[in-house]
């Protein structure tokens, strides 16, 4: 099986019309690893991966594969597998077929291909359907087959340009687990574009958060998750609640209550700090400030809508299922951060 | 309702019926009546005469060598017009699908203006660059195939786009790309296979255009097939329509035939 390769992207800048796609990308990508890139459409994601892949060139910048200098090189000769979002697998030709055609160019022989397009078909579990064409195969049947195909040719690098994202929930799931067992199992260095941030916290070693062809924060899942650096990664992934408080340094007073900042948030005066629904707590309190505004049963958890009080937004805060029914609209309650760390940004 | 419903059916059936069967005497009357005057000799009996000329290669070649020219020139014709046609379009077409699609109104318009342009002003637009065609390559009716390649951009376009607007080009060729493959790679082997209706249906139409055009060929004094029955209709009435007559059917056939192919989609086979 193949073994990754570093990939380095170097101050990337590409424009459309006047727009920056791309505005001055620098990213890493340790050998195996895979790092996906999210954020909303026309953030850049896309356009990062595509000049990655040679199918865009970008106005300036690098892009080097293994210690080599692939940026001006054309697609065809950077050896790279990629799936599409849209369904590409060739019509006229069957599953196997489409698998061997990367083969085929590399002059492999008859017997050496069909046991490569057997063993990856195998891989991706179809190998019941290797001589039927894509218009008698399912979505997610048809992106298996595009991910054996980008496979079968060994490439040094992975590129999976939100593959999921035509397919129905269930299959979306099953299909995002069977990535990322394949690339651990051939561990090959991937970089996967998407805008579901569930897929990417999902499967990723790392997710970078992209905005305005900026990467903004690149980091683990968890500490993504748990320690933004920008108000926009903080909203973007996951749940947040927008809440004025006032910043003394390294705490800020909210709610009535003390919370540890994270660094880079704003040291002094009023501020903005973004919680998370989990990281707040809801008690019923008769002589409360707080008035419940709806609370909504969604199976293993409850979420209970809030308005703090006068002159504040509304806030969300999730409890456990079994209590969600104790809260109805109208309630007076008191809500109280936890004490974990969270961003502030300026009060404006 | 379904009563009403289906006695609605059966009346348009019929509607339908009697439209194509209209339509089919329509075409077929001409046929029938050239068919008949081609099998009845000076006193009215019927004879195969006419059509047994036509049969004897070696006798149309010594007793009508305009014909046997024309019919040759035609053929030939038909083929440069196929193929140029075919190395002009698909590559134009795909190119700027990929990557210049701004420019496929552009495109679009050039291709579809010989509809606008009668063939005499064609003539006549064509008339100096032949005489440098003629210069350079020689006094040929075949390179006649180059003005035909410019009557039949319109319906040649029309297949090809079709074709290319019902496959996802762009997303084919990258995947291809991205596999390995150059330019022709992606044009001979993911392209072209997915197009094969269209360039058929263009192909077809390029054939049909070429063995019945005689107006450029006429006026640019050359003898394709349709110049030679023209000539030959002064000198022998029934082998001239006789041979109309066989150029239809043998369109026809054509036409036939590349609907049967172009209908037999590999991707409709059924797995084993």
């Amino acid at each position: 099986m193949s073994r990754g390769v570093a990939v380095q992207l170097t101050d990337l800048r590409r424009t459309y019309s006047g727009v920056n796609a791309l505005d001055g990308l620098t990213l890493h990508l340790e050998p195996g690893e895979l790092v996906a890139l999210l954020g909303p459409s026309g953030c850049g994601k896309t356009t990062a991966l595509r000049c990655l892949a040679g199918l865009e060139d970008p106005d300036s910048g690098r892009v080097e594969v293994g210690g080599k200098d692939l940026t001006r090189v054309p697609t065809n000769k950077r050896d790279m597998g990629m799936v599409f979002q849209a369904y590409s697998l060739f019509p006229h030709l069957t599953a196997r077929q489409n698998v061997e055609f990367g083969l085929q160019l590399r002059k492999q022989g008859g017997e050496q291909r069909r046991r490569r397009s057997t063993e990856m078909l195998e891989l991706v579990g179809l190998s019941a359907h290797v001589d039927k064409y894509a218009h008698q195969l399912s979505g997610g049947q048809q992106q298996r087959v595009a991910l054996a195909r980008a496979l079968a040719i060994e490439p040094q690098v992975l590129l999976l340009d939100e593959p999921l994202s035509a397919l129905d929930a269930k299959v979306r799931t099953q299909l995002r687990d069977e990535i990322r067992r394949i690339q651990l199992e051939v561990g090959t260095t991937t970089l996967f574009v998407t805008h579901d941030q569930e897929e990417a916290l999902a499967i990723a070693d790392r997710v970078g958060v992209m905005r305005s062809g900026r990467l903004l924060q690149l980091a683990a899942p968890q500490e993504l998750y748990s320690r933004p650096t920008d108000d926009f990664v903080a909203d973007f992934v996951g749940l947040t609640n927008r809440v004025m408080g006032t910043s003394h340094g390294t705490t800020a007073q909210v709610l009535g209550a003390d919370v540890p900042l994270l660094p880079g948030s704003a040291s002094e005066g009023p501020v903005t700090v973004l919680i998370r629904p989990e990281h707040l707590t809801v008690t019923q309190d008769a002589a409360g400030a707080a008035v419940v505004i709806s609370s909504s049963f969604l199976g293993a958890q409850g979420r209970v809508v809030v308005s703090p009080g006068e002159n504040l937004h509304q806030v969300l805060v999730q409890v456990p299922s079994a209590v969600v029914a104790d809260f109805s609209p109208g309630d007076r309650v008191t809500v109280r951060p936890v004490g974990a760390p969270a961003l502030a940004i300026a009060a404006g | 309702m379904s009563g009403i419903r289906a006695t609605r059916r059966r009346r348009q059936s019929v509607l339908r019926w009697v439209v194509v069967t209209l339509c089919m005497l329509f075409f077929a009357a001409p046929l029938a009546g050239m068919l008949d005057f081609t099998t009845k000799d000076a006193q009215g009996n019927r004879t195969g005469a006419t059509w047994a000329k036509l049969v004897d290669v070696q006798g149309v070649s010594r007793d009508y060598p305009d014909l046997a020219a024309g019919f040759t020139a035609s053929v030939g014709l038909a083929v440069l017009t196929v193929v140029v046609m075919l190395v002009l379009l698909v590559p134009t077409m795909t190119w700027v699908r990929l990557r210049l699609p701004g420019l496929s109104r552009t495109v679009e318009f050039l291709c579809l203006l010989p509809l606008t342009v009668p063939a005499i002003v064609l003539v006549v637009g064509l008339t100096p660059v032949y005489s440098w065609v003629t210069y350079f390559l020689g006094e040929s009716t075949i390179w006649l195939g180059f003005a035909y390649v410019i009557l039949v951009l319109p319906y040649a376009y029309r297949s090809l786009d079709v074709g290319l607007r019902a496959i996802d080009v762009k997303t084919l060729s990258e995947a291809a790309r991205s596999l390995g493959a150059g330019w022709g790679t992606v044009m001979v082997r993911v392209v072209l296979p997915n197009l094969r209706t269209a360039v058929l249906s263009a192909a077809f139409l390029a054939v049909a255009l070429t063995l019945g055009e005689f107006t450029i060929a006429n006026l640019f004094s050359r003898t394709n097939l349709q110049v030679a029955m023209f000539l030959l209709g002064k000198s022998d009435a029934q082998v001239s329509v006789a041979v109309g007559l066989a150029s239809l059917v043998f369109a026809f056939l054509v036409l036939f035939a590349l609907s049967f192919v172009g209908g037999r989609s590999p991707s409709r086979k059924e797995t084993s």
